[in-house]
């Protein structure tokens, strides 16, 4: 008795999956980017730039995967390049501006702490292509976690100002934290199929990390307040605009360009 | 802004037995100094060690004394092993 042959069929939410992963690692990536030339010492420019190249290179392979799952079969240049704003589906933590440098390792601590989590339930997803771009992911995001952690401790247990500029970045971006674990329909058919794991789950593990940390730092937890959401679903704040034509527009006036 | 110190790093390469010198960078502390060695000098695979020290423990030698020190040596060639035979069987030496 032969199995019958599985067609593969369009996927849309394992598409929308993809993309979303896709697109954090790209704004991100280009937002640290934005550091380049301007970081506070030489080093610390390299960190973050290489830490934007990881997360560019990330991008790059959920955008593959992302392409393969495509009713429209578009390309993973054509999915970073020709798709406007409202199409991106980032959360909106990553497009946050970099404001100061505090801003800067809030945003990347709160979304390393996060990206480490899932990424380390992504290596035992039941998708055998989910699986093998986490492994990959994992250990530079291990880094990156190392990296910005270390900088929220120094900053928050440093001088009287670095103290009060990062605690104010901490308590500026908390609206937007509640979106990570905030499911859809489409983190709900990932958690249902074992694609995913259960966000409500990795929340709590989340909020137990960032709080022993901000302990260790001297910082306060912020109170629960309103929690911003959308970007998932395409709805995003005006800074969006600016990064997406900044990142897009070289590609968009030479469509044919190649290396 | 004060400086940051500087750090002399030291990466032992892949096949490599020794720790070797690869250049300096500012940090603040030691841990902050192997984690920008890693960005600024270990970027491509180059290392699997890491060796850190701030460049004030260092001491030097001094470019003048270079003849006191060193010059003795150099008519002293009884001190390298050039007055053996290699077998011809030797190989890999």
């Amino acid at each position: 008795m032969s199995e019958p042959i599985a067609v593969p069929q369009p996927d849309q939410s394992r598409f929308d999956f993809a993309l979303r992963l896709a697109d954090n690692c790209l704004v991100l990536g280009q937002r640290l980017a934005e550091w380049c030339g301007r970081g506070p010492e030489l080093e610390e420019d390299m960190a973050l730039t290489n830490i934007a190249l990881d997360l560019i290179g990330q991008a790059q392979l959920w955008f593959e995967y992302a392409s393969e799952l495509d009713a429209q079969q578009r390309s993973a240049d054509a999915l970073a390049f020709f798709r406007d704003q409202n199409e991106f589906r980032n959360v909106l933590l990553v497009e946050q501006p970099n404001h100061d440098f505090g801003y800067t390792i809030t945003r990347q601590f709160y979304f390393d702490s996060f990206h480490y989590l899932l990424l380390n339930e992504l290596v035992a997803s039941t998708d055998q292509r989910v699986r093998g771009i986490s492994e990959m992911a994992f250990k530079e995001v291990a880094y990156h976690l190392r990296h910005s952690t270390a900088w929220v401790c120094r900053l928050g247990d440093g001088t009287a100002e670095s103290h009060r500029r990062i605690q104010q970045a901490i308590s500026d971006l908390w609206c937007y934290t509640g979106e990570l674990f905030a499911p859809d329909t489409v983190d709900a058919e990932m958690f249902r199929d074992r694609v995913a794991p259960d966000l409500s789950r990795l929340q709590i593990i989340w909020l137990h990390q960032v709080n022993s940390i901000f302990k260790q730092a001297t910082l306060q937890l912020p109170e629960s307040i309103w929690m911003q959401t959308g970007g998932k679903q395409g709805a995003h704040g005006e800074s969006m605009g600016y990064l997406v034509g900044e990142m897009q527009f070289l590609r968009r006036i030479y469509p044919d360009a190649q290396w | 802004m004060t400086e940051w110190p500087l750090w002399e790093i030291f990466i032992r390469s892949q096949n490599g037995l020794a720790h070797k010198h690869v250049g300096s960078l500012h940090a603040a502390d030691p841990k902050m100094a192997i984690e920008n060695a890693r960005d600024v000098y270990a970027r491509r695979n180059e290392g699997i060690s890491i060796w850190v020290v701030r460049s004030a423990d260092l001491y030097a030698s001094d470019p003048e004394d270079k003849g006191t020190l060193f010059d003795p040596a150099k008519n002293k060639v009884y001190r390298h092993p050039t007055f053996y035979h290699v077998p011809p069987e030797t190989k890999h030496l």
